[in-house]
C-alpha cells in the first residue's frame, strides 16, 4: 500500500500552481489536507503523475468576511475553521456539522475545500455548500469563475472543475440574523461516512433541506411555506425522487426512510 | 518552487522530539515511513495507511495527525513528537504512568498514536469531559483492551487536574 | 500469614513488566526488527477474482524494472516445494501461491522481491495474468448442491469431509419429547483484525540447505512440520523465531504460515532476505477469517422446559481451501457441544464445505460463537415457544455442582464449577431486577427494549486430538492416536542467583511475562521484578512441542503451570543442596526471605543466590545425583486429554471455564440502531493469576464481540467480490461504540491444571454475540436474528412501509441483482433512428465516443478490443475491455456484454440499447438503455459505496461524447464546454 512514483511539487505562490495545472492538466493533484487523496494514493486508486502540495500555501490560508460572503481559501484546515471563533456568527451550519467530519486528528490536517473537490456524495462539506447557496471559486491560468454549489457536484467523485482550475476558495453568503439551522447525521460508528446527513435552514424566504448520501450527490429543497402537515408528504415524495442506493452498510430503502425520520427532525428543529 | 521528480533522493531535515534531524526520502514516501525505517523510531507503528486506524498518529506542529497520510518531504523543517519523545530519560510520565496503573494496553501496538492524541488533548484542555474524551479517542482502533482502561487512565489525569485546579484556586 | 501474604504475588492484579518500553515506543515489533542492507522487500500479486483458470502469467516487464531483484510465480514452487498437507483425507492441493487456477479474490499469484516495498508494487503493476473467470460460490448451502461449481475437480465436490455422530439416544428423546423446537441459523464471517498485520523476514541459506525465518507467527507449531513438509525439509531446517512484541494476534496470525513457506522460496529464488509486510488491504483480503456456518438445531423439551434431546446439522464454510488446522473449528468444540446444559441425549451432522471465499482459520472464539449462536438462540426460542422465562430454561438445565466433573456425551469432561450459583450471583450483582424494570419502562413509553441471556462453557487448552474426530475410528486407528496437549518451560538461575524464565507460548499482548514472573516469583521467594522473561522464541534452540503457541487459551492453564513446576523442580533442587550445606535433615529446611534456614536454628542459613552460585562455581558440593548448573525444563501434560474413543467421545479441551451473560438493548424505532444499555459478564476462569489482566480480556473480548454482534462482516457478493476490503467498510467498534460491561467472577479452582487456573480470554467471543442477538429477539418478538446487527436491517425488521409519491410515480423498489450495479436512462438525439444506429455500430465512432479510449480494435463480428483510461474523480485506471454486440435488430435493439481488467480490478457487464423514432418527422430517436455490471477486485473491496455512482459518472460520460459526435449542431458555439453539456443534459432529461 504504497503510492506510486510522483513528481511533487510545492509552489511558491498561486501562479505557479495554475501554471503546473495548465502544463499537466488531468496528470497533477491538487494536494491540500490529504486526508482522502493521500489514502488513495496508498491504495494506487489515484496515480498523479505530478502532486502540487498547496497545504502550506498562506495565501490560500485565509477566512473571511467580505461583501456579505463567508470566504474561505483552500488551505484552510477543518481543525482551524472549526476553532475560528467568529464561525457560529457566519456560519452556523458548518459550525453544527463540521465536527461529524472524520475524526479530530483528520480535522487537523483535512482542508474545507479538499472535501469539496473530493465531492464524496455523503460528505458533510458539500452538504453544508450545496444547502448555504454557496460557491466555489475557480481559477485557472486565464479565467477565474464562480460556480454555485448546486452546479458544482455533477456526480460521485464528479465535478465541474475544469483540469485546468484550481479550487481557490468556497464562498457562503452570511445568514439573515433569524436564520435557523440544524444538522444531523446517521453513520454506524462515530465519525464513519455518513449513511445519511441532513441539513435544514429556516430563514425569511423559506425552508431549505439538504440530504447527503441518498443520491450521488447533496441535494437541496426549497419550500417557501411548508405547513407542518405537510411535511411527511413532501419528504416522502423527495425520498423517493432521490432513490437511495444499497451497500454492505445500508439498503436504498433504509436511506429513504432516513430521508422521511430525520429529514423531519431537522425540519422541525429549525421550524421550532 | 519546490520539484523532486520522482527518482530524486530527498534531503529532509526536521525537528523531532526537539532534536534535529536529517533523512533521505524519495519524492512518494510516507511520513511514517520515514519516520520508522529512515530515522529509526520505531515507536511509531503502522496499522492501515489509509488514515482509519490511528496506530501512526504523531504531533506535528503541535497537532495529532496521521503520518500515514504525509509524505515525508512534506515535514522538511516541521517539528515532530513521537512516542518516544514522551518519556524523560527513561522515566515514563504522568500519562504513560497512568495507562500502565490502569492497564490501559495489552499488546501495545496502538498505544503509541493514542498517547500522542490524548498528550494533545490534555495539554489543550486539562480538564475534558468524558464526551471529549471519547470524540479524541474515536480517532484510534484498539483490539486488545476495550478501551475501558484508556478511558480509566485519561479521567485519573483529569481528576488529578482538577484537584490540582482547585488547590490552586483556594 | 500476614508475612507470607505479602510475598504471594500470583493472583495480585500487578502492573505489567512489559508495558514500561511499550508505552515509551521501545516495543520490538517484527517490523522493528532491521534488516541488512541485501534484503529484498516483496509484495503480492492477488487474484481480483474469486474463481478463474490462470492461463498464462507474463513476468518479462515486470523483471526488467528497475530495482526489482525477483519475481517468483506458481511454477517456481515445484522444484523446492510441494502442496500443504491436508487435515481430512482428500485429495485437495493447496500450494503457498495459486497454480492453475485461483478461488477466492486476493489469492497470491506471484511474488515480486525489489529494493523497497514501493518498487515492488511498482512492479506488481506490470505482471499480466491472463485468467479465464469461471463461476464462483460463496454460499455454502449453493457449494454442495449437485450443479453449483466445483472448486477442486479432483475432490469431486465442494464437500470436503462430513461426519455423523449419535451420543446417548437422540431418537428416543425427540420421540418422548413433548415438543421439539427447531431453527436454522446463519453465522456470518468475521476476523478479529489485529491491528498489527503480518510480518515474514525469511533468508535461505543456500549452503545449509536451511530457511531461517523471523516471523510474528503465533502457533500452534503443529504447523511448523505442516511448513517444512510443504518445503521438501526437515524440520530442523527451518528456523522459526519470533519477536519480543506482537501487535495482537486473537488466532489470526496462525494464519501466517503459509506466508512463511511463500517467503522462503522467494528468498530462495531472489538468492538474498526477503522481508514482507502485510498491508491493511491484504490482510483484510486474504488474511483468514473465521469460520460462517449455518446450523440447523432442534431441541427435544419436556412441556417444563427440560431439554432432552439436542441435534445439530452444521454446515461449515471454510472457503477457497482447506487449510491447517481446519476443520478445527468445526471439531473444537466437539467434546461441549451440550454447553452449560445436562443434556445426555445428543446428534451431530458435520459437513465441511469449500467455497470461493479466503481460506478460514484460528480467530478468538474458535468455534465458540458459531456454536453458542445456534444452541443459545435455541433455548430463546424453547423458552419463547414454551411461554416460560429465558432464564428459567437456562437454569432448569445446568449442568449441576454435585455432578463436577462432569463427562459430557460427547466426551468432554467438565473440571469444575457451580453453574447455578454462578447464574444466581450475576443476576443479583448485576441488579437483573432493575434491568427488568427499565424494560417495562422503555416498552410501556412505545419503545423497543429487550433483554438476552446466554449461558456457556467455555473451553480452554486443547486437546491434539480433537482434530482427529474429523476422521472416522478407523482412520484415527490407522493413524495412531493423537492426544494431549504439552507445555513448556524453563527456569534457570545463573551464578549470581538471578533468574531467567522462557516457555512455549508466543503472546500477543496478554501480558504472559508478567504472570509468569508472578508465578515464579511465588515459588523462589523473590519479587517479580527479579524474574527476567524471555517470551522470544527460537525453534532451534528453544524447548517446543507441537502444542506450542498461544492459542486455545492454554496459557495460565498450562504454560504458567508449566512455569510452576519448572519454577519448583528449582526450589526443590535448592532445597537440597541447602540440606547438605547446612548439614540439616529435608524436613528442616525452612525457605523465606530469600533464604534457606535450619528451621530449629534460624542463624544457621545461607542465600538463595549463593546457594544458587554453588550449582555453578561447585558443583562438587552438590547433593548425590544432582546435576551442575540451575535450570529446570518443564514438560507438562494433562492425562484427562485422551485421543478420541472408539465411539468418537472426545475431551476436546483441558479446563472448562463458566460464563454467563445477560444484557437489556434499546432499539431506535427511526434509525434501528441498537443501542447496548447494559451488559452483565459472570465469568468462572478458576483460580485467577492476575485479575487486571483477566478483566483486560474479558473487556477487550467482550469489544470484539460487539463488533461481531453490531458491525463486522467480511461481506462477498454472489458472484465472490468481496466486498470490505478497507477500514472504512470493515467496521470495528470504536470506544464510542463500546460501554463498559460489568464484570463479575466466582472462582472454582480446576482440579486439572497446576495452578487451578482456566482459561479466559475467548468466553465473551463465544457469549456476547447471541446475548445481543437474544436481546433483540426480545425486543422486536422475531426468531430470524442474523448477525451482524447493522441498523438498516434492524429497521428493515422493525418494518419499513412505503407509501408512493404523491406525483404518482413509480415507488422506489431496491434492485433484484443487489450484487450488480444496475442503471437505466433515456435520452433524445436529434438525428433518425438508421442514423443513430449506424453510429453505434460504427468502431470508428465509439473509440471517440468512449471516455478515454486509446485504441479500439475490432476482433471479429460485432467485438472490440478497447484500450481505456477510466477515470472517476481522481481514480483512474487503465482497462483492457472486450465487447461484443448481440441480438441486432437493425436501427431497433442490440445487446452488450462484455468484460473488462485492469489494475483496479475486473468487471463484467450487459446492456441493452432501444432505439425509438421521434420527433414530428421521425427525425429524432430516443435511445433507451440499461446496464448491469459487476465488478471485483480492489475496487470492488475499498470503493464498494461509491461504485454505483461512478457507474453513473462513466454511461453519462459515455453518451454526453456519443451526442456531441452523433449531433454537433445541437451545441450552441460559443458556450463554455461545461455549461453546454449541462444545458443539453438537462434538456434531454438525463440530468434533474
Amino acid at each position: 500500500m504504497k503510492p506510486a512514483p510522483f513528481t511533487y511539487c510545492r509552489p511558491d505562490n498561486v501562479e505557479q500552481v495554475l501554471d503546473l495545472l495548465r502544463q499537466h492538466g488531468g496528470d497533477s493533484r491538487i494536494l491540500a489536507g490529504g486526508q482522502t487523496l493521500m489514502a488513495m494514493l496508498n491504495m494506487r486508486l489515484v496515480e498523479p503523475k505530478i502532486l502540487v502540495d498547496i497545504s502550506m500555501m498562506e495565501a490560500l490560508r485565509f477566512i473571511r468576511v467580505a461583501d456579505n460572503y463567508l470566504e474561505i481559501g483552500a488551505a484552510v484546515i477543518q481543525a482551524d475553521l472549526l476553532a475560528w471563533t467568529d464561525l457560529e456568527q457566519y456560519a452556523p451550519l458548518m459550525a453544527k456539522a463540521l465536527p461529524w467530519v472524520g475524526h479530530a486528528q483528520t480535522r487537523n490536517k483535512g482542508t474545507v475545500c479538499g472535501s469539496i473537490a473530493h465531492s464524496d456524495p455523503s460528505s458533510e462539506m458539500p452538504l453544508c455548500l450545496a444547502l448555504l447557496g454557496g460557491e466555489i471559486v475557480l481559477r485557472s491560468k486565464t479565467n477565474r469563475r464562480m460556480v454555485k454549489a448546486a452546479d458544482f457536484q455533477i456526480g460521485t467523485l464528479t465535478t465541474a472543475r475544469q483540469e485546468d482550475e484550481l479550487i481557490e476558495a468556497i464562498r457562503i453568503p452570511v445568514p439573515a440574523d433569524v436564520s435557523k439551522f440544524a444538522f444531523q447525521e446517521v453513520a454506524i460508528r462515530h465519525g464513519d461516512f455518513a449513511l445519511v446527513a441532513v441539513a435544514a435552514s429556516h430563514s425569511p424566504d423559506g425552508i431549505r433541506l439538504g440530504v447527503g448520501g441518498v443520491a450521488d450527490r447533496p441535494e437541496v429543497r426549497h419550500w417557501e411555506h411548508l405547513p407542518e402537515d405537510e411535511i411527511d408528504t413532501a419528504l416522502n415524495d423527495l425520498a423517493h425522487e432521490l432513490g437511495g442506493y444499497d451497500d454492505i452498510h445500508a439498503s436504498a430503502g433504509y436511506r429513504r426512510e432516513l430521508v422521511r425520520t430525520i429529514g423531519k427532525r431537522v425540519i422541525l428543529e429549525v421550524m421550532a | 518552487m519546490i520539484e523532486y521528480g520522482a527518482a530524486d533522493r530527498v534531503k529532509v531535515t526536521l525537528t523531532v522530539n526537539n532534536e534535529s534531524l536529517t533523512g533521505y526520502a524519495s519524492s512518494r514516501m510516507l511520513l511514517s515511513d520515514f519516520i520508522r525505517h529512515e530515522l529509526g523510531l520505531t515507536g511509531t507503528h503502522v496499522g492501515c495507511e489509509h488514515g482509519v486506524c490511528g496506530a501512526c498518529t504523531i504531533q506535528i506542529d503541535g497537532r495529532p495527525v496521521r503520518s500515514c497520510l504525509m509524505l515525508a518531504v512534506q515535514a522538511e523543517g516541521r517539528e515532530i513528537q513521537t512516542v518516544e519523545g514522551l518519556s524523560d530519560k527513561g522515566t515514563l510520565n504522568r500519562l504513560q504512568q497512568a495507562f500502565r496503573s490502569h492497564h490501559a494496553l495489552q499488546c501495545g501496538f496502538c498505544t503509541s498514536g493514542i498517547l500522542m492524541s490524548m498528550t494533545n488533548l490534555l495539554n489543550e484542555n486539562p480538564t475534558p469531559t468524558d464526551d471529549e474524551i471519547t470524540d479524541i479517542l474515536s480517532g484510534h482502533l484498539c483490539r486488545c483492551t476495550g478501551y475501558v482502561g484508556i478511558v480509566k487512565a485519561v479521567q485519573s489525569l483529569v481528576l488529578e487536574n482538577i484537584a490540582r485546579e482547585n488547590g490552586e484556586n483556594a | 500469614m500476614k508475612k507470607i501474604a505479602d510475598k504471594v504475588y500470583v493472583s495480585q492484579a500487578l502492573e505489567r513488566v512489559e508495558d514500561s518500553a511499550l508505552l515509551a515506543g521501545a516495543g520490538v515489533f517484527a517490523d522493528d526488527i532491521a534488516v541488512g542492507a541485501r534484503t529484498g522487500h516483496a509484495a503480492f500479486l492477488r487474484s481480483p477474482h474469486a474463481h478463474a483458470d490462470i492461463n498464462s502469467i507474463d513476468i518479462k516487464t515486470a523483471e526488467a524494472l528497475d530495482g526489482v531483484h525477483a519475481i517468483v510465480v506458481g511454477e517456481d514452487l515445484r522444484a523446492w516445494s510441494r502442496p500443504f498437507i491436508v487435515g481430512v483425507k482428500q485429495p485437495m492441493e493447496h500450494w503457498c501461491l495459486a497454480q492453475d487456477r485461483v478461488r477466492y479474490i486476493g489469492e497470491p499469484v506471484a511474488i515480486v522481491v525489489a529494493e523497497d516495498r514501493y518498487i515492488a508494487e511498482d512492479a506488481l503493476a506490470l505482471i499480466e495474468v491472463d485468467y479465464t473467470p469461471l463461476k464462483a460460490v460463496v454460499d455454502p448451502e449453493i457449494a454442495i448442491l449437485k450443479d453449483a461449481p466445483v472448486l477442486h475437480e479432483a475432490v469431486g465436490s465442494n464437500l470436503i469431509s462430513e461426519r455423523n455422530f449419535s451420543y446417548g439416544d437422540p431418537e428416543k428423546a425427540f420421540r418422548d419429547a413433548d415438543r421439539i423446537v427447531s431453527m436454522k441459523v446463519r453465522y456470518p464471517r468475521n476476523a478479529c483484525t489485529p491491528i498489527e498485520c503480518f510480518v515474514v523476514n525469511a533468508d535461505y541459506d543456500a549452503a545449509e540447505d536451511n530457511y531461517d525465518v523471523l516471523a510474528n507467527f503465533q502457533g500452534p507449531f503443529s504447523l511448523l512440520p505442516v511448513m517444512a513438509l510443504a518445503l521438501n525439509i526437515p524440520v530442523n531446517k527451518l528456523r522459526l523465531r519470533t519477536p519480543p512484541d506482537s501487535g495482537g494476534s486473537f488466532g489470526v496470525k496462525q494464519a501466517i504460515f503459509p506466508y512463511i513457506v511463500a517467503l522462503c522460496l522467494a528468498s530462495r529464488k531472489a538468492g538474498r532476505p526477503v522481508k514482507w509486510v502485510e498491508d491493511r488491504l491484504e490482510h483484510l483480503m486474504a488474511a483468514t477469517s473465521a469460520t460462517n456456518r449455518v446450523t440447523e438445531i432442534e431441541g427435544a423439551v419436556t412441556k417444563d422446559g427440560e431439554l432432552i434431546g439436542l441435534c445439530y446439522r452444521q454446515l461449515e464454510d471454510c472457503g477457497g481451501y482447506l487449510r491447517a488446522p481446519e476443520p478445527a473449528t468445526l471439531y473444537r468444540m466437539h467434546g461441549n457441544m451440550t454447553g452449560a446444559y445436562k443434556v445426555q441425549n445428543l446428534a451431530i451432522e458435520n459437513r465441511v464445505v469449500l467455497t470461493n471465499k479466503t481460506p478460514t482459520g484460528l480467530n478468538r472464539g474458535f468455534g465458540g460463537p458459531q456454536v453458542y449462536f445456534a444452541l443459545e438462540r435455541l433455548m430463546h426460542k424453547i423458552a419463547v415457544e414454551l411461554k416460560l422465562d429465558p432464564l428459567e430454561v437456562i437454569k432448569r438445565n445446568l449442568v449441576e455442582a454435585k455432578d463436577m466433573p462432569y463427562r459430557t456425551p460427547s466426551g468432554a469432561l467438565y473440571d469444575s464449577g457451580d453453574y447455578r450459583k454462578a447464574v444466581l450471583e450475576a443476576c443479583k450483582k448485576g441488579n437483573l431486577e432493575a434491568l427488568k424494570k427499565r424494560r417495562d419502562q422503555v416498552r410501556g413509553a412505545g419503545g423497543l427494549y429487550g433483554i438476552g441471556y446466554t449461558a456457556i462453557v467455555e473451553p480452554s487448552i486443547s486437546n491434539m486430538g480433537y482434530i482427529s474426530t474429523a476422521l472416522t475410528a478407523l482412520e484415527r486407528e490407522k493413524a495412531g492416536p493423537k492426544d494431549g496437549g504439552a507445555a513448556m518451560a524453563t527456569v534457570s538461575v545463573d551464578a549470581l542467583g538471578s533468574v531467567s524464565v522462557t516457555m512455549d507460548s508466543t503472546p500477543q499482548g496478554q501480558g504472559h511475562r508478567t504472570v509468569a514472573a508472578q508465578v515464579v516469583a511465588d515459588v523462589l521467594g523473590l519479587k517479580p521484578a527479579d524474574i527476567r522473561v524471555d517470551v522470544t522464541m527460537d525453534t532451534a534452540k528453544d524447548n517446543w512441542s507441537i502444542s506450542a503457541g498461544n492459542y486455545s487459551s492454554r496459557f495460565a492453564g498450562s504454560v504458567a503451570g508449566s512455569v510452576h513446576l519448572a519454577a519448583i523442580e528449582i526450589r526443590d533442587k535448592l532445597k537440597r543442596m541447602a540440606q547438605t550445606s547446612l548439614n540439616i535433615a529435608a524436613d528442616k529446611v525452612s525457605f523465606s526471605d530469600g533464604k534457606f534456614s535450619d528451621a530449629d536454628n534460624p542463624d544457621n542459613a545461607i542465600q538463595f543466590r549463593r546457594l544458587a552460585g554453588q550449582a555453578h562455581w561447585s558443583p562438587g558440593l552438590l547433593p548425590e545425583g544432582d546435576v551442575p548448573g540451575l535450570r529446570a525444563a518443564s514438560s507438562w501434560t494433562m492425562p484427562e486429554l485422551e485421543a478420541p474413543d472408539p465411539e468418537d467421545r472426545v475431551n476436546s479441551s483441558g479446563a472448562h471455564g463458566f460464563v454467563f451473560d445477560y444484557c437489556g438493548v434499546e432499539i431506535d424505532r427511526d434509525t434501528g440502531r441498537v443501542r447496548l444499555d447494559k451488559y452483565v459478564t459472570m465469568h468462572d476462569a478458576g483460580r485467577l493469576l492476575n485479575p487486571a489482566l483477566v478483566d483486560g480480556q474479558v473487556y477487550g473480548g467482550f469489544t470484539q464481540a460487539l463488533g461481531a454482534a453490531l458491525f463486522e462482516e467480511l461481506s462477498y457478493t454472489a458472484d465472490g467480490t468481496f466486498q470490505a476490503g478497507s477500514m472504512a467498510e470493515y467496521l470495528i467498534p470504536t470506544v464510542a461504540e463500546t460501554p463498559a460491561p460489568v464484570i463479575l467472577h466466582m472462582s472454582s479452582p480446576s482440579p486439572f491444571t497446576p495452578l487451578g487456573a482456566k482459561g479466559v480470554g475467548e468466553g465473551n467471543s463465544m457469549s456476547t454475540p447471541v446475548c445481543l442477538a437474544n436481546a433483540v429477539a426480545d425486543a422486536l418478538g422475531r426468531d430470524d436474528i442474523e448477525l451482524p446487527l447493522k441498523q438498516s436491517k434492524v429497521r428493515d425488521w422493525i418494518g419499513i412501509r412505503e407509501t408512493p409519491p404523491t406525483s404518482g410515480g413509480a415507488v422506489a423498489t431496491p434492485v433484484a441483482d443487489k450484487d450488480a450495479i444496475t442503471g437505466r436512462g433515456e435520452l433524445t438525439i436529434r438525428l433518425p433512428v438508421e442514423r443513430v444506429w449506424d453510429l453505434l455500430l460504427d468502431p470508428e465512432n465509439l473509440e471517440k465516443a468512449i471516455p478515454g479510449c486509446r485504441e479500439l480494435i475490432v476482433e471479429g463480428d460485432h467485438s472490440y478490443r478497447a484500450d481505456v483510461s477510466v477515470a472517476v474523480g481522481p481514480v483512474r485506471g487503465d482497462i483492457v475491455a472486450l465487447v461484443k454486440l448481440s441480438d441486432l435488430d437493425p436501427s431497433k435493439f442490440l445487446r452488450l456484454g462484455g468484460s473488462a481488467d485492469g489494475p483496479l480490478g475486473s468487471s463484467t457487464g450487459s446492456g441493452t440499447i432501444l432505439l425509438t423514432a421521434t420527433g414530428a418527422n421521425g427525425d429524432a430517436t430516443i435511445l433507451h438503455y440499461d446496464y448491469s455490471v459487476s465488478l471485483s477486485g480492489k475496487i470492488a473491496a475499498v470503493g464498494g459505496r461509491l461504485l454505483g455512482g461512478a457507474m453513473k459518472v462513466l454511461i453519462k460520460r459515455f453518451f454526453e461524447r456519443f451526442i456531441r459526435i452523433a449531433a454537433p449542431e445541437t451545441a450552441p458555439a460559443g458556450f463554455p464546454l461545461f455549461g453546454w453539456l449541462e444545458n443539453l443534459l438537462r434538456a434531454i432529461g438525463i440530468k434533474r
